[in-house]
């Protein structure tokens, strides 16, 4: 059984002009230690994803499919098993780690606070408990004491991996962990992230619209594009070598240092990404792509297979691989 | 400190900083100030040298608070400098309001958030023009007013300029609102492009475009680019020299061919090792956090987290007794290619007679 199981799931945001669709039926799973990559430009409906997992979502926005975490689906459960599942079953460790942490509250009692409000143990055991955190995430325990003020950017956001950690979860959503972080403080989370999953055996969502860093840290990767996924595969191919165009330019906007054909050639694509209350018809990338033809702007792709454990919703992939699906 | 002239075959720089010092003094409380104690002053920039020449696009990369920042702000007039001079077509700048203003009409800037650089109750035109009117440009090249904000969007890629005229930031996207932006810092027809991290708030699909548009009007109107940037990947696509910045001095200059692919200095290849890439999860990266601009450690300032240092590279070769106490400024260890390393000094075959020991 997949630790998490997202099937066919659609959010639509209720504005005054009517609903408006964020995400338009998404389906992914991830295994028991595996690392998955979602990548997209901002409004294609990737941090809608995280919250619809949770139920984070505002009042008044529809939500249909299923999120089966650990075999329950989260979307219709009862509101007292989801406060025991949020945490328990799945935690996230947020974008902003200086907005996260309270500001005047220690950081042993925040450590704390969810393991003894989810009574995994008694409050003397749980700041024990905050240390081990502290000590896996490599932080020194007498950190315990400090207030968010008196830790770095790059602390902060361990101590903000520690508190996912706090109820032994079995998957851990990571919002865009690094993007608020230096180069080298991003370096030394990442390897982190990646020594915790191995020792630990989390299953991981990994979402940033850095399409390097999530090369390095995921097993597979999925694009998204105006609220559907348009590519997905192991993510070593899908960034090296893109089946559909749209990822192609993604993974061209971070180029390879050395390699001449970025050398004094930026490459981007035109236009913008579309606004969820204008999305084209047919393809919603055909308006930016680059080699789309007649058939785009009317019908609709699926994800077809492009490969080896690959598949891409474009027209053009069926004729490459040779068999339409 | 040596500066990089870059090549001999090169005129006069367009602009030309020399022994820069900027710092910024920090508080006390009330007590401790009667008890004596000193505020930290933090020597954000502490000793640039450094040349742009017309048509060039000069990256300056490294950490944040490596002083990067302020040393643009330093050569916008934005913050006064404690010591060192910058020099404009080959003239310093004096105090003169008059020499000043005219040199802030001929180097403009680029901020990193095109959304908190618009004024959001101005229209697209009045922001454009703004510059224009403060320099009490009203025609130019023959060209009205009109004609001027017209033909500055339209070269920043907003086609056709009429229909934004009258649209204000929140009707435009991302990426237009950066190339508002520019339009506004092209439309006084600058000498010196100065950009903040230009690209770093915009989506991944958008960056190319606007990287390709401040390429397109170095190559069209010769302006010179001064980047700043914590991403060498950007710096590869764009920049013809590379600066690398850390706790406040330039540690490697050179040919963004040479620092990006043969870095000399220990820094530049510590910061190439974290730049992401499929498969590199277990490369090596400094431990720690950004250096404390108030306390800048003795010797080469890079030494306690200098990996040749701590391996006993340093050793090794004989001159981590330097690296230790003995502060030094750039090299010029390959033609064009400056580093201030005394490792890299040494262990190059002919060594400079001021790194030789």
């Amino acid at each position: 059984m997949s630790v998490l199981s997202v099937r066919d799931l659609e959010v639509a945001y209720a504005t005054q002009a009517g609903p408006l669709p964020a995400v338009r039926g998404v389906s992914f799973d991830i295994e028991k230690g595996e690392v998955l990559g979602l990548a997209g430009e901002s409004g294609c409906g990737k941090s809608t994803i995280v919250n619809a997992i949770l139920r984070l979502l505002p009042v008044g926005a529809k939500t249909s499919g299923e999120v089966l975490l650990n075999g329950e689906d989260v979307l219709t459960m009862k509101a007292g098993r989801l406060r025991a599942v949020r945490w328990t079953g799945a935690s996230v460790v947020f974008q902003g780690a200086m907005h996260a942490l309270n500001p005047v509250q220690r950081i042993g009692d925040q450590l704390a606070e969810s393991i003894v409000i989810h009574k995994l143990s008694g409050e003397k055991e749980a700041i024990v408990r905050a240390g081990d955190l502290l000590e896996k995430v490599g932080l020194p325990p007498r950190r315990l004491r400090d207030y968010p003020h008196e830790l770095s950017g790059g602390q902060k956001q361990r101590v903000m991996i520690a508190m996912a950690l706090a109820c032994s979860p079995s998957l851990i959503i990571a919002d865009e962990p690094t993007t608020a972080l230096d180069v080298m403080v991003q370096a030394q989370v990442l390897s982190l992230l990646n020594k915790l999953r191995h020792e630990m055996g989390l299953a991981m969502l990994f979402i940033t619209h850095d399409l390097s860093v999530l090369v390095e840290v995921c097993d597979r990767l999925a694009i998204m594009y105006a609220g559907k996924i348009v590519e997905e595969g192991p993510s070593g191919p899908v960034f090296e070598n893109p089946a559909h165009p749209y990822t192609r330019a993604l993974a061209a906007a971070f180029p390879a240092i050395g390699d001449a054909r970025f050398r004094m050639a930026p490459s981007g694509l035109g236009g913008d990404p579309p606004q969820p209350d204008a999305i084209p018809s047919g393809c919603s990338f055909h308006p930016r792509c680059p080699v789309a033809f007649d058939e785009c702007p009317t019908v609709v792709p699926d994800l077809y297979e492009a490969g080896e454990s690959r598949r891409a919703a474009c027209l053009l992939v069926p004729d490459q691989a040779g068999v339409p699906t | 400190m040596s500066e990089p002239a870059a090549t001999a075959a090169d005129a006069e720089p367009v602009l030309e900083v020399r022994g820069l010092h900027v710092s910024f003094a920090g508080r006390v409380g009330l007590g401790a100030g009667v008890a004596g104690k000193k505020a930290a002053v933090a020597r954000a920039v502490d000793g640039v040298d450094v040349a742009l020449h017309r048509g060039e696009v000069l990256a300056l990369a490294g950490e944040s608070g490596c002083g990067k920042t302020t040393l643009a702000r330093t050569i916008m007039g934005l913050e006064t400098p404690k010591e060192g001079e910058i020099r404009f077509e080959g003239q310093p700048l004096g105090k003169s309001p008059k020499v000043l203003r005219e040199y802030r009409r001929r180097v403009q800037i680029v901020f990193q958030d095109p959304t908190a650089a618009l004024n959001p109750r101005q229209t697209i035109y009045e922001s454009v023009a703004e510059g224009l009117r403060i320099h009490g440009v009203t025609a130019q090249d023959g060209m009205s007013e009109e004609q001027l904000v017209a033909r500055a969007l339209a070269r920043s890629g907003l086609r056709p300029p009429e229909r934004f005229f009258l649209l204000y930031p929140h009707e435009l996207s991302g990426g237009q609102r950066q190339r508002v932006v520019i339009a506004g810092a092209l439309v006084l027809e600058p000498e010196i492009i100065v950009a903040d991290e230009p690209v770093s708030s915009l989506d991944a699909s958008v960056r190319g475009e606007i990287l390709k548009l401040l390429l397109g009007l170095r190559d069209d109107f010769g302006i010179a680019m001064l980047v700043v940037t914590h991403d060498l990947g950007l710096a590869w696509t764009i920049a013809d020299r590379v600066a690398v910045m850390y706790l406040g001095r330039i540690v490697e200059i050179g040919p963004a061919e040479d620092v990006l692919t043969r870095p000399l200095h220990p820094y530049t290849k510590a910061l190439l090792e974290v730049v992401p890439e499929a498969g590199g999860l277990d490369r090596p990266y400094l431990s720690g956090e950004p250096p404390d601009p108030t306390r800048i450690p003795e010797g080469c300032r890079f030494h306690p987290r200098c990996p040749e240092v701590v391996s006993g590279a340093a050793a090794a070769a004989g001159v981590e007794d330097r690296c230790r106490g003995e502060d030094l400024g750039l090299l010029e260890l390959r033609p064009g290619h400056f580093a201030a390393c005394h490792l890299a000094a040494a262990s190059r075959d002919d060594a400079v007679p001021t790194a030789s020991s």
